[in-house]
């Protein structure tokens, strides 16, 4: 547990030592200091955007000359403050953002950063044509920041200022990967299934963390323009981008200490090669891009984890569980048992000429566990995916809780209280079994991305927490909490994703293919669970193959085939039918 | 003489999870064999590491040779052919490329090429109806038999198929079952997965059953069908 | 602006349109087959019209360099990859893919040195020795990280193109470089003069096109990476080897990215950088298309050339940012329209 101290005390004394830097060092490195931190402040959004959320900028440095012109015009044309200038550079730089996000962040992965190459140059241009910008030449004479009446025009006195906002971000930034919203941020690359099935809606998260890397960037640029106080286009094309882009890679994308070591050690690099290159040839500074992108390729083929993946090994591993409160979340109230809770009328489903739904109609009511059962390619998935919002109809409804869902979108569903499980378990197997239960709560809270940046969210957080290791101990998983999803064998994984269902309170649970790949022991296990859930007055539908799982535990079954109803009854009379015995040792005699 | 494929205690892990467990089975020139089991039972699993889609450890001799540095292609050219449980179809090309492409192994040989054409189309007629149609227009039973027609079109020796009843109906199941009974008399021998236990079993000399990756029963395809231990495993354990 | 000078504005539209299309083709048609958005597209254009320009001025051009300084690195990384797999017999062929093909029509150039050739030769020689160019990239950057996403494809891409084009400052140096046109001749058509080698460019790129769709239909090569593209699986359990396919593919990209080279190389200015505006541009073209249908990227293509050319009429210094500005309206209406494709799983079973 000393380790684990040293660990927690290790903010403090970077901090004591950032602070002492200045006195010590001599003014060439405070302005390299100044440099890596204005740098990390960049790469630092970067991390976020792309090492936890799966998306990435070429158009960074784009961002920075916004925020720098932003300031730059306002404090020389117009003669304001400085404090004025980070207000409009802020403004300016989230306004592009959200504009940027909103048209490109709905589409497949690669339009994003593709059209940030194209508007990172289009605003390059932009700078270097508009006189009022100082045109190529750019804009001088920018004053230097005052804070409460001291100037921080010397490097040794801005050195403060941008170390601790760099600090500031950063414990945001760590503030918010540790919440609600972070969670969902690091089951991004889940895919958009299984995080719509959660509530989470993706192109809203998505936008959130693409403006929040925008607003550092403006903020980089906004310190960059007074510690300068001078300005012009160059340093917001696209080579610095990649050279941001190359900061948070290096240092490891996926820790916020690796955007300051990335950024340390490229102005290092940058440093050295400035002072080597010229010696080798005449164009040092086009040769400085090679290095750097030689750099890069080396890095993504041979280390993507960055330098942090190399040290962390080497760290004590975070044992202690998060904060839980003493009640979980509050709970709904479950609907009378018996009354009809899902019905589904004439659902008709074609997949270009193939009708894989049939006019199928049931009526499910609650505190029931309901098997859907068929031979393969019945149309059990897709009857599955109709019921849960990831596929629509041709035609037919669809109602839940008396509300029409045929055509609501798979989010709105599970927020009304319906919660599924996937054939191919869909967990984020780097995640720990907790934090993967708590996406499942997701819904059951309201904390924004905003009190999670600032840790206003510790109550809820704490509720939910609560909410979620209950769940997992209901399952049988509270002892492996902190645990990693990715090292479960299959069984307890099929659990886990039950114990993330139940995190989210639901009323009806949707169960695909649940013992699929099951043993037979961890089969009797599972029916056993689902029975004690089913006592608590959640309903279950299931979709499954094995008729020995079905045959036991449904109270009712509906048999599919051929995209058609066969039948429904109870497990006895669809034992009994002939025609299902024939749908299932094959129709051909 | 040895046999055609064997397979020794042959696992298949996907990250932690294994799918497989030391399955051994033999498979002889001109023998029809079937591996039924329910979903999630590795039966997909198994196939696409025969395949060489997938690693896998044990051993597996494919005509008295080690298949463990050879590669998906080079299989292909050797005769060991793959139906998939998606068809894996080229669904932007017409039904003639995909057949043509079929034979993409020996394409300089013109000759050879107009021979397997042939033998497609006589097999299936209705591609030859369909050949100038996208595949994208056509319909499940269609596309199985465009599937199976691709993988004939490479002139197997051992054609693996993985589940081709899947989605179809009834007629054209038996269609489909009665094409694969059919093509041990081109010399192909045949390797059959599928759900369909008695359709599978009616047309196959010998039967596994595969239960969570590991072989359950086996023996006789003719014996395996009336053993009530395979009812069981299919409709519940009261019948 | 009165009819005439719209109508020449449009013909210049047009002859830049046709060169964006050659390029936004190769740019749809690598991305298909091997998930990379080959960003160096536009450099290797570039590369080919200064290496013509080089050759038509005696000198040697850095694209030899450049090939022999690709090739070894390529051919020690296949060496080293093959010994580690013991595949022994395989060696010498990686030194002839590797090491001898792409190097033999460096040797050319280099014993051809100041010789002179008819201008059909020179060309020849030129696209020569671009061909080899992304064939190489792609052993070198990508074949690696063959399982790795689309999004770090596209950053190791962008890197890619940053340390070429910084490398071909030092092979071709700092100066910008125009090729002796083909012909100097001048049409009437309607009032509005219509320089001859523009008709080229035109026809130039499309009978290019043409090609390329008879190569896609009508060969087994090319319906082999269509079924790629396609479909991955499919094509490797019919034999087809992904990685192979690829190398053609961008064979294939280096051909019409010299081709396009070529035909720009007399009407504009080249310098080693100019390379990523044009393959930029093209891009632009090819999200049109929505980086798959062929026709709607040509399209595309030639509407960023019109557009190009009208805006420089009213803004020689804003032109680059309307051009990229055009994408906005592109991917809204892309946006607008992909709604419901995402909803729509294939999902059958």
């Amino acid at each position: 547990m000393r380790s684990q101290r040293l660990l927690r005390a290790f903010p403090f004394l970077a901090a004591v030592l950032l602070a002492l830097a200045p006195l010590v060092l001599s003014p060439f490195t405070v302005t390299l200091m100044n440099y890596i931190g204005i740098g990390a402040i960049v790469a630092l959004g970067l991390v976020l955007l792309t090492g936890f959320g799966g998306l990435t900028s070429f158009g960074q440095a784009a961002f920075v000359g916004i925020g720098a012109y932003a300031t730059a015009y306002v404090t020389t044309a117009l003669g304001l403050p400085a404090i004025a200038g980070l207000v409009l550079s802020l403004a300016a730089t989230g306004a592009v953002a959200l504009f940027l996000g909103a048209i490109t962040l709905r589409l497949g992965g690669h339009f994003l950063p593709l059209s940030t190459i194209a508007w990172g140059i289009a605003i390059y241009f932009l700078f270097a044509n508009i006189p009022g910008l100082g045109a190529y030449d750019g804009v001088s004479g920018i004053p230097p920041i005052v804070l409460a009446g001291v100037s921080l025009q010397a490097d040794g006195a801005i050195y403060y200022l941008i170390w601790a906002l760099l600090a500031a971000g950063m414990w945001g930034i760590a503030n918010l990967l540790d919440s609600r919203e972070g969670r969902a941020i690091r089951s991004l690359r889940g895919g958009a299934t299984m995080l719509a099935s959660l509530g989470v809606d993706l192109f809203r998260v998505r936008l959130a963390i693409f403006l929040i890397a925008a607003l550092l960037a403006g903020l980089a640029g906004w310190l960059y323009a007074h510690m300068l106080r001078f300005i012009s286009p160059s340093p917001f094309e696209m080579r610095p981008s990649i050279e941001f882009l190359f900061m948070a890679m290096a240092g490891g994308a996926t820790s916020i200490y690796g955007a300051v070591i990335g950024s340390a050690l490229v102005i290092l690099l940058k440093n050295t090669i400035q002072d080597i290159l010229p010696h080798l040839s005449s164009n040092a500074t086009q040769l400085e891009i090679v290095v750097f992108a030689v750099l890069l390729i080396l890095l993504l083929q041979y280390a993507r984890g960055g330098v942090i993946s190399l040290v962390r090994r080497f760290l004590p591993v975070k044992l202690s569980l998060p904060m839980a409160a003493a009640d979980g979340l509050p709970t709904r109230t479950m609907p009378q048992p018996g009354i009809a809770l899902l019905r589904l009328d004439t659902i008709v489903r074609r997949f270009g000429g193939l009708v894989a739904v049939n006019r199928v109609s049931f009526e499910m009511k609650s505190g029931e566990i309901m098997g859907l059962i068929g031979p393969n390619g019945a149309g059990k998935s897709t009857l599955f995916n109709l019921v849960t919002g990831a596929l629509k109809s041709n035609s037919g409804q669809i109602t839940f809780l008396g509300r029409d869902i045929s055509r609501a979108p798979q989010r709105a569903i599970a927020k009304l209280g319906m919660a599924r499980t996937f054939q191919h378990v869909k967990l984020r197997p780097a995640m720990t079994l907790i934090d993967n239960t708590l996406i499942g709560a997701y819904p059951r809270t309201t904390s924004g991305f905003l009190r999670c940046l600032l840790r206003l969210d510790r109550a809820e957080d704490a509720r939910a927490t609560r909410s979620a290791l209950d769940a997992l101990t209901f399952v049988g998983l509270g002892d492996k909490a902190m645990e990693l999803a990715g090292n479960l064998p299959l069984g307890n994984q099929r659990v886990l994703e039950i114990a993330r269902a139940l995190a989210a309170d639901p009323i009806l649970i949707v169960l695909d293919e649940p013992a699929a790949g099951l043993r037979k022991a961890e089969k009797l296990a599972l029916a056993a669970q689902l029975r004690a859930i089913q006592a608590r007055g959640v309903s279950i539908l299931l979709v499954e193959h094995d008729m020995d799982f079905v045959m036991g535990l449904c109270d009712r079954i509906v048999v599919l085939e051929f995209g058609s109803m066969l039948m429904e009854g109870s497990p006895a009379e669809v034992r009994a039918s002939a025609r299902v015995q024939e749908a299932y040792l094959g129709g051909v005699a | 003489m040895s046999a055609l494929l064997e397979i020794r205690d042959l696992s298949v892990s996907y990250g932690k999870v294994e799918a497989v467990r030391n399955v051994s089975l033999e498979i002889d020139e001109g023998q029809i064999v079937t591996i039924i089991g329910a979903n999630g039972a590795g039966k997909t699993t198994m196939l696409a590491a025969l395949m060489g889609l997938l690693p896998s450890q044990g051993r597996v001799s494919y005509q008295g040779r080690t298949l463990d540095d050879v590669d998906v292609e080079d299989r292909v050219a050797a005769g060991l052919c793959l139906v998939p449980e998606r068809r894996e179809l080229f669904a932007d090309m017409s039904v003639e490329d995909n057949i043509l492409l079929g034979g993409y192994t020996y394409r300089h040989n013109k000759a050879l090429m107009r021979e397997s054409f042939e033998i497609v189309y006589d097999r299936f007629p209705r591609l030859r109806e369909r050949r100038r149609q996208v595949v994208g227009t056509l319909s499940g039973g269609e596309r199985q038999m465009l599937a199976i027609g691709r993988a004939l079109m490479a002139r197997p020796r051992l054609l693996m198929l993985d589940e081709p009843s899947l989605g179809l109906a009834p007629l054209i199941v038996r269609e489909i079952f009665r094409i694969i009974a059919s093509l041990r008399d081109l010399g192909v021998s045949i390797l059959l997965v599928e759900q369909n236990a008695r359709a599978a079993l009616e047309t196959a000399d010998v039967g596994y059953v595969l239960e969570t990756g590991e072989f359950s029963l086996s023996g006789k395809a003719s014996d395996l069908l009336h053993d009530p231990r395979v009812a069981e495993t299919y409709l519940g354990g009261h019948t | 602006m009165d009819f005439q000078i719209a109508a020449f504005l449009a013909v210049d539209g047009i002859a830049n349109g046709a060169i964006y299309v050659l390029i936004a083709l190769g740019t749809v048609l690598i991305f298909s087959v091997t998930r990379v958005l080959f960003v160096p597209f536009g450099d290797i254009a570039a590369f080919s019209a200064l290496t013509l320009a080089m050759i038509q001025l005696g000198r040697l051009p850095g694209t030899v360099l450049l090939l022999v300084l690709l090739a070894s690195i390529a051919l020690a990384l296949e060496l080293v990859s093959l010994a580690r797999h013991r595949k022994w017999r395989a060696m010498p062929w990686a030194v002839l893919y590797y090491g001898i093909l792409p190097t033999l029509p460096a040797l050319a150039a280099w014993l051809l040195l100041g010789a002179t050739l008819a201008v059909g030769w020179q060309m020849l020689l030129a696209l020569a020795l671009v061909l080899p160019i992304a064939p190489l990239l792609d052993r070198i950057a990508f074949r690696p990280l063959a399982d790795a996403s689309v999004l770090v494809l596209l950053i190791v891409s962008v890197a890619v193109h940053f340390a070429i084009s910084g490398l071909a400052l030092l092979f071709f140096g700092p100066e910008g470089f125009r090729t002796e046109p083909l012909t100097r001749a001048m049409f009437d058509i309607g009032g509005i003069p219509v320089g001859a080698q523009t008709v080229l460019m035109v026809a130039a790129a499309a009978a290019f096109s043409g090609l390329l769709y008879l190569y896609f239909e009508t060969t087994i090569s090319g319906k082999a990476l269509r079924a790629t593209a396609s479909n991955r699986v499919g094509a490797r359990i019919v034999g087809i080897r992904p990685g192979r396919t690829g190398t053609f593919a961008y064979l294939l990209a280096s051909l019409l990215g010299g081709v396009s080279g070529l035909l720009i190389g007399p009407v504009t200015t080249l310098y080693y950088d100019s390379g990523f505006l044009i393959g930029l541009k093209a891009f632009v073209g090819a999200v049109m298309g929505g980086l798959t249908s062929y026709p709607l990227t040509a399209l595309g293509a030639v509407v960023i050339g019109l557009l190009e050319s009208y805006a420089s009429f009213f803004s020689s210094q804003l032109k680059e940012t309307l051009v990229f500005a055009s994408l906005i309206p592109i991917l809204i209406w892309r946006s607008v329209s992909s709604l419901q494709v995402e909803e729509e799983e294939e999902d059958i079973s």
